[in-house]
C-alpha cells in the first residue's frame, strides 16, 4: 500500500501535468483553488487521472469536499484501504 | 414478392456549407448581464466572441443559405435531392418541421423532409442517417443540416451558460461515391443523464408561469462525460472505419468548449500533426451547426483541404452522441 507521501507525490505529478503547477508546490496544506489556481474543470481532470492512477472511484458529490491536497490524499488512502 | 430498394455501394459528403450570423457579440457585451470577467470566460471556455443571429437571420434563412453553399460545392441540381434532414432544438414551432420549408427554399419542394432533435450531436446524427438513406436506396442525394438560434433560449443572466451559446447553420450534401467517404457511425445515448443539459421547464409550465424556458447546464458532469467518455467514442469511430491516428488529418469535435476539445485531444493521444478545430474561440457553441461551421473555417484558414480525412464527433443534451470518419469534399 502506498504511503501518504507516495500518494501526495503521484498526485503532484498529475496536477503538474494537467495544470502546470510545479510538483514541489503541491503540498498537503495547499488549497487546490486558492493556492494552486486549479479551476473546477482542471479539478475534474485531476480527479479522473487520480481515479485511474490509484484505482479508486471519486464520486462527483465528493469532489467539492476535496479542498486541499491533504483532503484528496486522505480520501484516496481511505478509498484504497476500504 | 416485394422488390427491395437498392442503393449506392458507398456514400460521401459531396459539399459542405455554413452560415455565420452577421452580429459579433463580444465577452464585454455578455458581461453587461453577468458578474464574471473576460479572463474567466476565456480560461473556462476559450470563447473570445460569438455570433448571434439578428431578426431576419431565422433558422429557415440560415438553413437555406448554408444548404445552397453545400449544393454549389457538390454541383448537384436541387431537383435531385430526395430528402432533407434538419437537426435543431431552436425551431420554436412544435409542428410543422422546419425541413419542409427548407426543402422548398433550396429548390427541392417535394423531397422527403423532417427534423431531428439530437442537440449538439445533430450534425453527426444527420450525416449518419443521410449516408444510410443513400446506401439503402431511399434517396439518391440527401441534405443534412444543423441549425440553431441558441441565443433565443439563452438566459443572459445565467453566469454558467450566458457566454457559451451561439447561433448559426451548417449543411452537408450526401450522395453516392466510388469510394467510401463516410465511415460507420458510432452513436448512442444516455437518458439517465437527461437533466444535465436541458430546457428548464416545458413550454406548458413556462406558459403557465409567464416565463421563458431557457436552457440550463451542469458544467462539471458534462465536462467529465464529454472529455473522457466521448474520447472513447471518438477512438471507436476511428477503429470502426479502420483509420489510425497516423492517417488522420483533422479532428473536428463539436465546438462545445475549448477545454473539452483540449482534454479529448490529450485523451486520444493524437499526433500534434493532426489539425484541431478551434472555431469555438470566435463562434461560441452553436450546437448542431458547430462541426460544419468549424470545417468551413478550417478550409478558409488553409488548415484543411479537399480529400482530408477528418474525425468528427457530436455530443450533447440527451445525452446523445455520434462520431464518424469522413473525407472532406
Amino acid at each position: 500500500m502506498a504511503s501518504t507521501d507516495e500518494i501526495r507525490s503521484s498526485l503532484a505529478e498529475i496536477v503538474n501535468e494537467i495544470a502546470g503547477i510545479p510538483v514541489e508546490d503541491v503540498q498537503l496544506d495547499k488549497s487546490f483553488t486558492d493556492d494552486l489556481d486549479v479551476d473546477s474543470l482542471s479539478m475534474v481532470e485531476v480527479v479522473v487521472a487520480a481515479e485511474e492512477k490509484f484505482s479508486v472511484k471519486i464520486p462527483d458529490e465528493e469532489v467539492k469536499n476535496l479542498k486541499t491536497v491533504g483532503d484528496a490524499v486522505a480520501f484516496i488512502e481511505r478509498a484504497q484501504n476500504g | 414478392m416485394i422488390t427491395p430498394a437498392t442503393g449506392a455501394a458507398n456514400s460521401a459528403i459531396l459539399g459542405i456549407g455554413g452560415y455565420r450570423p452577421r452580429r459579433v457579440v463580444t465577452n464585454a457585451e455578455i458581461l453587461e448581464h453577468i458578474d464574471s470577467s473576460d479572463e474567466w470566460i476565456q480560461t473556462r471556455s476559450g470563447i473570445k466572441e460569438r455570433r448571434w443571429a439578428e431578426e431576419d437571420e431565422t433558422v429557415l434563412a440560415m438553413s437555406v443559405s448554408a444548404a445552397k453553399k453545400a449544393l454549389d460545392q457538390a454541383g448537384i441540381d436541387p431537383g435531385q435531392i430526395g430528402c432533407v434532414i434538419v437537426s435543431t432544438v431552436t425551431h420554436l414551432y412544435q409542428t410543422p418541421a422546419l425541413a419542409t420549408q427548407v426543402a422548398v427554399g433550396i429548390g427541392a419542394p417535394t423531397a422527403a423532409a423532417f427534423d431531428i432533435s439530437a442537440a449538439c450531436a445533430g450534425f453527426c446524427y444527420g450525416v449518419a442517417m443521410a449516408s444510410d438513406l443513400v446506401r439503402g436506396g431511399s434517396a439518391k442525394y440527401v441534405v443534412a443540416i444543423g441549425v440553431e438560434r441558441l441565443s433565443d433560449l439563452t438566459d443572459s443572466m445565467d453566469r454558467s451558460t450566458a457566454f457559451i451559446f451561439a447561433d448559426g447553420a451548417g449543411a452537408a450534401v450526401v450522395g453516392p461515391s466510388d469510394v467510401a467517404g463516410i465511415g460507420p457511425v458510432v452513436w448512442g445515448s444516455d437518458g439517465t443523464q437527461h437533466d444535465v443539459i436541458s430546457q428548464k421547464t416545458s413550454w406548458r409550465e413556462a406558459s403557465d408561469a409567464g416565463e421563458w424556458p431557457h436552457l440550463r447546464m451542469d458544467g462539471n458532469p458534462v465536462f467529465r462525460w464529454a472529455s473522457y467518455e466521448m474520447a472513447k467514442v471518438a477512438q471507436q469511430a476511428m477503429d470502426a472505419a479502420g483509420i489510425t491516428a497516423d492517417e488522420l488529418d483533422l479532428f473536428v469535435p463539436h465546438q462545445a468548449n475549448m477545454r473539452i476539445t483540449d482534454a479529448m485531444f490529450r485523451a486520444l493521444k493524437l499526433p500534434d500533426r493532426v489539425k484541431v478545430a478551434r472555431d469555438i474561440a470566435r463562434q461560441g457553441n452553436s450546437s448542431a451547426a458547430s462541426i460544419p461551421l468549424a470545417i468551413e473555417a478550417m478550409i478558409e484558414d488553409g488548415d484543411a483541404k479537399s480529400g482530408d480525412t477528418a474525425l468528427i464527433i457530436g455530443f450533447g443534451a440527451g445525452l446523445v452522441y455520434a462520431g464518424q470518419i469522413i473525407t472532406l469534399p
